[in-house]
């Protein structure tokens, strides 16, 4: 039931994803997943816990290797052309890859360092502004929240300016208003031309973000579409009239909106 | 090898060494245990044990050396355990950087923490009465033995870092690594113990470097069994190397 992409591009897809396998053990992760992105878009890959979201996510970004099937990133073969994949990727985990113990511009310099850039402090300094995190920049990441340290984390993914990014789960985790900040760093990502993947288990985030979204369930990807084309799976909804309630997300966030906007300066 | 080996290696040698530099209790807590045993078997237990050799610490200072790095060598599985908790790891291995920089990086970072906590133990023996007529090459000589038998040390460390479930898994290894020293001639000399220990005391590598370490601070013709360090050194390093990178590729493919 999946759904073809709605043109036909001339350019190659930034990631292209054929028949993917992998096991684990006994354990069939992946039977067959087949993923186009192309580039410059938001690519949602939805599934339950234990789906294989992150087995996706590890091949395509070289920590993995496949069974069978065939991956390529930026045109490179994850297989063949680990290097060249390194070379146009980034990598945001499940789980925030900062450096405790540094502080945040440090590991911004550290990446930058890494990826043999020109004048990393300049870089540092530069991405701690656009997170807004130039006041916490001298401080030990121990210290940072949630939010603070994920925004971090996808700053250290912006460094070198690899044409496509990962992102696992990226709110996995965060508060409503972390959500939300990180929400607005990607949204800024893709407008910049970078092509993202990001897996999720929240179905809002996918609506809120992504261009394409395919739903990874027993080892297949089950749909892939836009959010619109999705909808349309089903029968059209019928028309109701509700009073319109605030979520308890409105409450939440009209409460302590105030407070976070004031924690930013 | 890559081209950036070196540099990488630099980079993130720099980094750890951050880390070391910011919480100095690593080294004080690998230093702590073995000057405990310095001053209770020079102030306590020494009295009683026959060595032959005129003065405790000298005959003690040895072993107490390698106790040192084999409590020191655990702190590599640890910080190498929270790279890989963290993530930062998976981070590292998606960019475009040599790989084995990362685990040189940590091995490089445990030879530097580990001769910090060295020179701390040989001034604490100094002040204990320790002496040695040792030139710069008999010095030398040591700290070689001594960074060698740290590098193989290191790399049995990088396994349980990279395998590991547990902060306490990752370090429990170095605890028969510590013991080692007990059953050799670095406490009291081999001939005391009963056959069988004796047996294996005289042929397990502790014994061998001791004794070399002891001859080389006596001045004494050092012998076969510098050779037999030396070899026990190199052995251990090269299996472990290996293991250790075949355990680094299965980990990351």
């Amino acid at each position: 039931m999946s759904i073809p992409p709605p043109t036909a591009q001339a350019e190659q897809p930034a990631i292209h994803v054929h028949g993917l396998e992998k096991s684990f053990k006994q354990v069939k992760v992946l039977r067959g997943v087949d993923i186009d992105v192309a580039r410059g878009s938001i690519f949602a890959l939805l599934g339950s816990n234990g789906a294989g979201k992150t087995t996706v996510v590890k091949i395509l970004a070289t920590l993995l290797r496949a069974d069978g099937g065939t991956a390529r990133v930026a045109g490179f073969d994850v297989a063949t052309q680990a290097a060249d994949v390194r070379q146009s990727i980034s990598l945001t985990g499940q789980f925030a890859a900062v450096d405790e113990i540094l502080t945040g511009r440090e590991n911004l310099v550290l990446v930058a360092r890494l990826r043999h850039l020109k004048e990393p402090g300049a870089i540092a300094d530069d991405l701690l502004r656009r997170f807004s995190l130039t006041e916490a920049g001298a401080r030990r990441v121990r210290t940072y929240s949630g939010g603070m340290r994920r925004r971090l984390d996808i700053a250290m993914s912006l460094i070198g300016n690899p044409p496509v990014i990962f992102l696992d789960e990226p709110t996995t985790g965060l508060d409503p208003e972390a959500r939300i900040e990180v929400w607005q760093a990607v949204k800024e990502l893709a407008r910049g031309g970078t092509t993202v993947l990001l897996t999720t288990q929240y179905l809002d985030e996918a609506e809120q973000l992504a261009d394409r979204i395919a739903i990874l369930h027993e080892g297949r990807i089950v749909v892939n579409g836009t959010l619109g084309e999705l909808k349309q799976l089903l029968p059209p909804a019928e028309v109701e009239y509700v009073e319109k309630q605030p979520t308890l997300e409105d409450v939440f966030l009209t409460l302590v909106g105030a407070k976070a906007e004031k924690e930013q300066r | 090898m890559n081209r950036h080996f070196l540099g990488d290696t630099t980079i993130l040698l720099g980094r750890s060494l951050r880390h070391i530099a910011r919480s100095p209790d690593t080294i004080i807590t690998t230093a702590v245990m073995p000057i405990a045993f310095m001053l209770l078997f020079v102030y306590v237990f020494g009295g009683a044990i026959e060595t032959g050799s005129d003065s405790y610490v000298n005959y003690l200072l040895p072993g107490i050396l390698l106790i040192t790095i084999a409590s020191g060598i655990s702190y590599t599985a640890f910080r190498l355990f929270l790279d890989m908790q963290g993530g930062i790891f998976e981070r590292f291995q998606s960019m475009p950087i040599a790989r084995s920089s990362v685990l040189w990086a940590h091995v490089l970072t445990s030879l530097v923490a580990n001769l910090v906590s060295l020179v701390v133990i040989v001034l604490v023996a100094l002040l204990m009465g320790f002496r040695t007529g040792a030139g710069v090459l008999g010095w030398l000589a040591v700290t070689g033995i001594l960074l060698l038998f740290t590098l193989a040390l290191t790399w049995i460390a990088v396994i349980p870092g990279l395998t590991a479930k547990s902060v306490d898994g990752a370090s429990a290894f170095s605890y028969p690594l510590v013991f080692l020293p007990f059953v050799s001639s670095a406490f009291v000399p081999t001939a005391s113990m009963p056959g069988p220990v004796r047996a294996f005391a005289e042929h397990q590598p502790v014994t061998a470097i001791v004794n070399a370490i002891r001859d080389l601070f006596a001045q004494k013709p050092v012998g076969a069994d510098i050779w037999t360090a030396l070899a026990w050194c190199v052995g251990i390093l090269v299996l472990a190397y290996l293991f250790a990178n075949l355990t680094y590729r299965r980990k990351i493919s």
